[in-house]
């Protein structure tokens, strides 16, 4: 008699197992399309992608977990419901063995897990080298703890968050200046490292198809940088609670050919240069009216 | 002696007398509310004013939930929107999740360890009295400009350079009032269970819901010096010229957040301990099972409690903070999944091969491990600092401690009231009612805060009180906000329970359930000395022996005198 009342236990514990291997090779092998609605975002930077990746393997982890104990869960509600005439409940107080079992089982998990993150920490943190048809500028990287990009080469931005919008600093080029608000354009294949602050209160920058967020912090700078291979307008928004417009306080990164962010930075320099001069023309104008 | 006190029911002696003259006549009516000791009154005092609370934060999160139904919603105003939000969180943590813990704790505490009332009876009162106002002097600023710098109040927006108004101050006095009410009641609670426990109730014997207030007191005495701290300081920047959060006074944001968070994590756990103990008691009851693994239930609540303490940063992971720091505060938050798995696994354990009863109790506390698990994977998976830099400050987040807040401490909350409701009114509460709200929360609730993970993941951040169509985040709202009036529905439908059962609900008699702890051997609603005579306590489940007592005895033929019990 014995064989028929084992059999469905271990025909269950098959399915169990397909049905969380199916589940986990699916979560891996998903396309991009799930991106949002169970994966994060992703697909416009290296570190995003790499985010994306290191969530998933843990989300099949947990899918696993979580359908052990639901299943376990619902099938002892239902099976040891009570029931007239049904069997007694058993007087078990606990089981050393598989006590120890689950806890080295639940250690040997997050173990893993917290390997899994090390290997896949420093692509994630470290910006890599500009392509070689990028923008190749060389610039001092005075990082905290976030290496520099290979050889120096990339494109620093010094971003200032301020209630409710983002100022974007280029570096200088022969002394002049470099700057916008709300866009940052930046050149496609080249390495951007960010340098993120804030003159009022904390914000924070979030592009999420770009990478992960950092928050702007007043009297501190905080590192992050992302590449982007193809042209193409990427949005965020502020991510800390900045005020009563919060929600307001957008950022857009515009990634263009290198030549195109060229003229573009050439452009804007004039623009700058040209209003510094009428502003000086409207000072002097002013004060002669004055006079 | 002991052994009289276990057969008193049946053999009905005669109480001891005890004759008293001048004795002041007793207030009536209210002042007798105003001015009694009495731990279970104190208790029904915390517990209606917080589920008080709960109404009124509920409505608060109805309408955030409103407002963000629909994309470029224009109900409800920016500053408005951020002060419900703030209201919201605050209302659930200081005035309703820790204090009802601490209601249930002070009614059910004495009684289920054989004691007759709290250590310190007036000091008792006096931390109910300083909630209330506490809970009072907060919502006084809705006259005025409520707080909107949101629930963790980071500074330097929380300065005087940026919302000078008063609402930041009422959550300034709001966290002081609540602190020294939850600080006294977490002492009179250490020293109740230290000292006036039944004879017989060594360590190992003590309820798992007695072990987790114990260690939910501890930790709030931990804990909150740290955020007592740091709103001190907070109030003296904004009014006395001190620049302690303050970059260009020499001060540091950053240091808001290390206090802030060194108390606000141990708080999560403050919050949940209890519930554990909770659905710890509930479970075995109507499982007709011994719990399994009573040693490692107790372990892993003190092992919870002393990690929850090393965690705070995994709060900071966006700022900026050394790589090194952020992975040593991602394994210590790894490790705290290791104590909490061992617990659900152990209710499971619990469950199985049991012979389970089907009554609203069961079920509140079934769906505690049912829907705490995806909080807890959830949680490894923010634990993780560089997913966190994408899922910090989202939705995913929202979704994730909602899973744990919600899904795990009120749902332990209400397996509480159903269970222990008829201890303290004599009535029973209605049990199709009572299955009706679970199912309308327990739908209600996933409804809402599942899809919550989704508007995260797609890149929607907390607090914002506005979204564009073009963001795809529609959808994902609009069920949410169904789910949050089904869950709303789900919570009124226990109260209007609550109503009718305390006038209308079956008689419960000492032990409706056939309870395993002394609660049980008493009169429901018990009397004001609690217990005449005190049992000896010989198990981890006293009204398990004291039944087989009884039974044991009643086979006998009447006047027969049983052998003393060893």
């Amino acid at each position: 008699m014995m064989p028929p009342a084992v059999r469905p236990h271990r025909q269950n514990r098959i399915l169990l197992a397909a049905l969380a291997l199916a589940l986990g090779g699916l979560l891996v092998g998903a396309p991009a399309a799930m991106a949002g609605a169970i994966f994060p975002e992703s697909g416009g930077s290296p570190q995003a992608d790499d985010i994306s990746t290191l969530y998933k393997i843990t989300l099949a982890v947990g899918v696993v977990i979580f359908l052990i104990v639901e299943s376990t869960l619902i099938y002892s509600l239902v099976k040891y419901r009570a029931r007239k005439g049904g069997p007694p409940a058993e007087q078990i107080h606990g089981n050393t063995r598989l006590e120890i079992g689950w806890t080295a089982g639940a250690a040997a998990i997050v173990v893993v897990i917290a390997a899994i993150t090390f290997v896949y920490l420093d692509d994630i943190r470290n910006p890599p080298a500009s392509d070689p048809d990028g923008l190749q500028v060389v610039g001092d990287f005075a990082a905290i703890d976030q290496a520099p990009p290979p050889g120096n080469r990339g494109l620093k931005i010094r971003v200032n968050g301020q209630q409710y919008l983002w100022r974007y600093d280029y570096p200088q080029e022969n002394g002049r200046q470099l700057f916008s608000y709300y866009e940052m354009v930046v050149p496609i294949k080249t390495t951007v490292v960010l340098e993120i602050t804030s003159s009022d209160v904390i914000h924070s920058w979030w592009i999420p198809k770009l990478g992960g967020k950092k928050d702007a912090t007043p009297g501190h700078v905080n590192e992050t940088w992302f590449k982007i291979d193809k042209p193409g307008v990427y949005v965020g928004q502020c991510a800390e609670l900045c005020g009563d417009n919060h929600a307001d306080m957008r950022a857009v990164v515009r990634a263009v050919p290198v030549a195109e962010y060229q003229a573009w930075a050439e452009q804007r320099r004039q623009d700058i240069e040209e209003a510094q001069r009428a502003l000086a023309e409207q000072r002097r104008q002013r004060e002669e009216s004055q006079q | 002696m002991t052994d009289q006190a276990i057969r008193t029911p049946v053999m009905a002696r005669p109480r001891p007398e005890i004759v008293m003259h001048g004795l002041k006549p007793r207030p009536r009516g209210w002042l007798e509310w105003l001015t009694t000791t009495d731990h279970k009154k104190i208790g029904i005092m915390y517990l209606v004013a917080t589920f008080f609370f709960f109404v009124v934060g509920g409505a608060e999160a109805l309408l955030i939930r409103l407002q963000l139904s629909q994309a470029d919603n224009t109900l409800i105003e920016p500053a408005a929107y951020n002060g419900l939000v703030t209201m919201h969180g605050t209302t659930m943590v200081f005035l309703f999740v820790v204090p009802v813990l601490a209601g249930f704790g002070n009614y059910m505490v004495p009684l289920m360890i054989g004691a007759r009332d709290m250590a310190f009876p007036r000091l008792n009162a006096l931390s109910f009295w300083l909630l209330l106002f506490a809970g009072i002097a907060f919502y006084a600023s809705l006259f005025w400009t409520p707080p909107t710098a949101g629930w963790t109040m980071y500074a330097p927006l929380s300065d005087d350079a940026y919302l000078p108004d008063g609402g930041i101050d009422a959550w300034i006095f709001l966290i002081h009032l609540t602190g020294i009410s939850s600080l006294i009641g977490a002492i009179n609670f250490v020293a109740t269970i230290h000292n006036m426990r039944a004879p017989g109730m060594s360590w190992g014997r003590m309820p798992l819901f007695i072990w987790a207030i114990l260690i939910y007191s501890y930790l709030l005495i931990l804990a909150l010096p740290a955020v007592a701290a740091a709103a001190t300081m907070l109030l003296t920047d904004r009014h006395f010229g001190t620049a302690f959060f303050d970059v260009t006074g020499g001060g540091d944001p950053l240091l808001w957040q290390h206090l802030f968070w060194f108390f606000g994590h141990p708080e999560v756990y403050i919050m949940v301990l209890p519930a554990f103990g909770m659905i710890s008691e509930v479970l075995p009851v109507f499982a007709r099972k011994p719990i399994f693994g009573y040693k490692a239930i107790a372990a892993s609540t003190a092992a919870i409690a002393f990690l929850g303490l090393l965690v705070w940063a995994h709060h900071m992971f966006t700022t900026p903070t050394a790589t090194v720091v952020l992975a040593i505060f991602m394994i210590t938050s790894f490790a705290i999944g290791v104590p909490t798995g061992i617990k659900i696994f152990n209710w499971i354990a619990t469950l199985w091969r049991g012979s389970i009863v089907f009554k609203t109790p069961l079920l509140f506390a079934v769906a505690l491990p049912a829907q705490f698990v995806i909080g807890g994977i959830s949680g490894i998976i923010v634990a993780i600092f560089p997913v966190d830099w994408q899922l910090h400050d989202t939705y995913f987040v929202i979704a994730h401690f909602h899973y744990t807040l919600f899904g795990g401490s009120v749902f332990g909350i209400f397996a509480a009231l159903y269970y222990w409701f008829p201890k303290m009114t004599g009535r029973l509460m209605g049990e199709g009612l009572g299955k009706l709200s679970f199912w309308l929360m327990f739908i209600g609730f996933n409804m809402t805060f599942l899809v919550q993970h989704s508007a995260g993941l797609s890149g929607m951040p907390r607090r914002i009180y506005d979204y564009p169509e073009s963001a795809g985040w529609e959808g994902y709202n609009l069920v949410s906000t169904i789910g949050a009036f089904l869950l709303g529905i789900g919570v009124l439908v226990t109260l209007v329970n609550v109503l009718r059962s305390l006038k209308h609900g079956k008689r419960a008699g000492n032990d409706p359930w056939k309870g395993n702890t002394l609660e049980w051997f008493v009169p429901s609603p018990p009397p004001e000395n609690n217990f005449d005579v005190i049992p000896r306590v010989r198990s981890v489940e006293p009204m398990k022996d004291i039944r087989r007592e009884v039974a044991r005895n009643s086979q006998q033929a009447a006047g027969t005198v049983a052998q003393p019990v060893a």
